[in-house]
């Protein structure tokens, strides 16, 4: 089947916190699809998707969920329970990729430097008492500290604390959007983010893209306010370091046994090593996300690439 | 796809957004935010939505609005769907005079009323020609987050004023006038909303309205006063405006937004004649006139259906709504939250225990299905603060029901953030003076 006559069902929006970035980067994938002139429409995740998906079950489906459901491989066990081809990691691979301690795991042990952490529930600062807890985490930690609750995105409860009496306030704001925070040694450096793009026979890196919010730290804000942050794709890195970046997003890539697209984000110190921070199974399609801009940097059209994407997924089957 | 080409860094970084060296100072605060992400969850009908004030529509006989509808266009058609007067259709100005404004104690004449796109437009014509960058306005501690948008959008320093029980406090408003004063400020007007506030839910007294009248009277300050609640007192009476005792200093917003349709955009302003022909060039500026077809619509309702029955059904309906609110209140909150008890409108105002921050409980509400608006947007910058630990609850849009479940759910969220704030202790955050704080330093109106 041509493109041209391939059916295409985006699945965008959700429950998570992260509908609205989802919304948007479900409604850019469709246009630069239309735009190839590709059949595409844009479903939510709601009581009517299962049977409208099981009504066409040719079609392929692009799962542009961002937060849980969509990124946890939860949703993707569904589509794969219905016997539907879609773009993107099978369901165990997102179960690990989208808990960022385990995926921290996953990368140290294939080698790649990942800032040292430490992962508690909320409900171990209660059994133990928070403030012997948070002492115990500067201490061994040091600061300045990142905090994040373990499985979502968007920076959304993120926090980088640079004194102690910041960290309470920020394990609130961690704890609001999940039960468990990942709090981690902060990395100073230049912020890289590496899509990973697999439509042959080798996945391969698009270009580094760098990222420099005005205020200093990528939130929510910085992320979707055009003109909050300056993006420079590719990164401006020694080549070499390019390389090692490179490198270390196809290796979460594998090791994490990713499928088709993911990105990974980074911190290059210093010294020019990359350190994992995480990596996204369903990465943002804003026009101001990291991934598009990649992939323009590599020269690519989006549109052009989704289309292999699904006629990669297409021919793969369920 | 063929193998990419080499890139080379840029020399200088995208910002994604070619106009950005265009844009006005202005635009600087328009940016994204958590909040309104958060929202986009809310309009999920798995979520209880307690937080937009939109009105409930529905219990409209729609059959007779379409009917109204029909004909105007089969009989007034050419009229309706053409551009009309800046000022607003003569005859729904006739009516605003003759039967509205008497309802709120005020005479006046049609000449003097201005129709507008909502009294959101209204808002922005009055503080366009009143207000330059750097102009204080003041508003009362909490105000209506559309004005405080408004204000920022012509650059205005807004100064908030404490509100007790019975809405604004004219001591603390003396006290604010008079510290302006030492500071050589002299702030343009009052936002004030007398009846059924958004967000506090409090209501002027009519001692407290001459109260207020008399400290901006003897600070020569003139009061805009929004008023589109004032048809909707549960008790059936119907508060006399600040401008029914005062038609020079005091302009008045009107709406049918909430007494007939919010979606045909159609509301209105009295003012004294200099600043109405002013308020119309602003207007046609703006948008030419506002919709004839909306305007005539709203005309004609007036004339042809029981409008009056109508706001007596919507009353009745609300009351309901705010009852079940108040019920699943007493019975779910913990201990430690306060209210207020709204007489009418659409709005309660919820204190949270000492400590707690809306804004950063909403992801946790939102996971449990229940949506609010943060205390803090009812505040204009560094004033934002003083509403981290309160919030808004609106009862106008989910049925009974709905809202006994939507309370019972944040309950749950409100539970499990005191308990968080038991484990952690408080934010660094300055903290929230309580009742025993001095009247202005109190952020919000006293809630029992």
């Amino acid at each position: 089947m041509s493109g041209h006559e391939r059916r295409v069902v985006v699945l965008a929006g959700g429950l998570s916190h992260e509908r609205d970035v989802s919304l948007r980067s479900g409604r850019r994938v469709a246009e630069s699809m239309r735009g190839k002139g590709v059949d595409v429409s844009v479903s939510d995740v709601d009581g009517s998707l299962l049977a409208a998906l099981a009504a066409d079950a040719s079609s392929v489906v692009v799962p542009l969920l961002h937060g849980a459901s969509g990124e946890d491989g939860a949703l993707r066990d569904v589509l794969e329970l219905l016997g539907l081809a879609y773009v993107g990691s099978g369901p165990a691979a997102c179960r690990v990729a989208f808990d960022k301690p385990a995926a921290k795991t996953v990368a140290a042990a294939a080698g790649l430097c990942t800032p040292a952490s430490v992962a508690l529930p909320q409900t171990t600062f209660r059994e133990l008492g928070a403030a012997a807890l948070m002492a115990a985490l500067v201490d061994t930690l040091g600061l300045p500290l990142m905090v994040k609750p373990a499985r979502g995105g968007s920076s959304l409860g993120a926090a980088v604390v640079r004194s102690a009496a910041d960290l309470p306030a920020a394990m609130v704001g961690c704890f609001s959007y999940g039960d468990t925070a990942l709090v981690e040694r902060f990395v100073a450096g230049t912020e890289v983010a590496v899509s990973v793009v697999d439509t042959g026979e080798q996945a391969r890196a698009l270009p580094g893209v760098e990222v420099v919010p005005d205020g200093g730290f990528y939130d929510y804000s910085a992320r979707y306010t055009a003109g909050a942050t300056e993006f420079f794709a590719p990164a401006r890195l020694d080549p070499a370091v390019a390389e090692t970046c490179a490198r270390a997003a196809l290796t979460a890539h594998a090791a994490l046994g990713l499928r088709d697209l993911s990105r990974t984000d980074l911190i290059v110190d210093a010294d020019g090593v990359p350190w994992f921070l995480e990596v996204n199974v369903a990465p943002g399609m804003t026009e101001t996300s990291l991934f598009p801009q990649a992939v323009s940097a590599a020269g690519l059209d989006l549109g052009e690439l989704w289309l292999s994407l699904v006629e990669q997924a297409a021919l793969r089957g369920p | 796809m063929g193998d990419p080409p080499t890139p080379t860094p840029p020399a200088r970084g995208s910002r994604l957004d070619p106009f950005l060296d265009v844009y006005a100072q202005r635009a600087r605060t328009m940016i994204a935010s958590e909040i309104r992400a958060l929202f986009s969850v809310a309009s999920r009908p798995e979520v209880v939505s307690l937080a937009g004030g939109m009105p409930f529509v529905s219990a409209l006989p729609l059959d007779a609005v379409a009917e109204t509808f029909r004909r105007l266009i089969a009989e007034r058609g050419a009229a309706a769907l053409q551009y009309g007067s800046g000022q607003g259709a003569v005859a729904l100005r006739e009516q605003i005079a003759g039967l509205l404004m008497p309802m709120v104690g005020v005479s006046t004449h049609p000449d003097d009323v201005v129709v507008t796109v909502g009294s959101q437009q209204a808002l922005d014509l009055v503080t366009r020609i009143l207000c330059d960058p750097g102009d204080v306005v003041l508003a009362e501690a909490p105000s209506y987050v559309g004005a405080l948008s408004v204000f920022a959008a012509y650059q205005t320093s807004v100064v908030h004023v404490a509100m007790d029980e019975q809405g604004l406090d004219p001591q603390a408003l003396r006290e604010t006038l008079t510290r302006l004063g030492q500071q050589g400020r002299k702030p343009k007007f009052l936002y004030t909303i007398p009846s059924f506030h958004n967000p506090a839910g409090v209501t002027q007294g009519p001692q407290r309205r001459r109260d207020v009248l008399a400290v901006c009277s003897s600070f020569g300050l003139p009061v805009l006063e929004d008023d589109p609640y004032a048809l909707l007192g549960f008790d059936g009476v119907v508060p006399r405006a600040l401008r029914a005792d005062d038609a020079d200093s005091v302009l008045y917003l009107g709406s049918f937004s909430k007494t007939f349709a919010s979606g045909l955009r159609v509301g209105w302003v009295v003012a004294p004649h200099g600043v109405r022909e002013k308020l119309v060039l602003a207007a046609e500026a703006s948008v030419l006139c506002p919709s004839e077809l909306s305007q005539l619509a709203v005309s004609a309702y007036l004339s042809e259906q029981p409008w009056w029955d109508q706001v007596k059904v919507f009353r009745e309906l609300y009351r309901e709504r705010r009852d079940a609110l108040l019920d699943a209140m007493a019975s779910y909150l913990p201990a430690g939250t306060t209210w207020t008890v709204p007489e009418g409108g659409f709005y309660s105002w919820v204190q949270l225990p000492p400590g707690l921050d809306a804004t950063t409980m909403l992801a946790r509400a939102v996971t449990a299905r229940v949506a609010y608006v943060p205390g803090s947007a009812f505040y204009s910058g560094a004033a934002k603060e003083l509403g981290a630990a309160s919030l808004r609850l609106s009862y106008c849009y989910p049925d009974p029901d709905r809202i006994r479940e939507g309370v019972r759910r944040l309950a749950s969220v409100v539970t499990a953030e005191v308990d968080l704030l038991a484990t952690f202790g408080p934010g660094p955050g300055p903290a929230v003076p309580g009742h025993g704080g001095s009247p202005s330093d109190v952020p919000g109106p006293a809630t029992a």
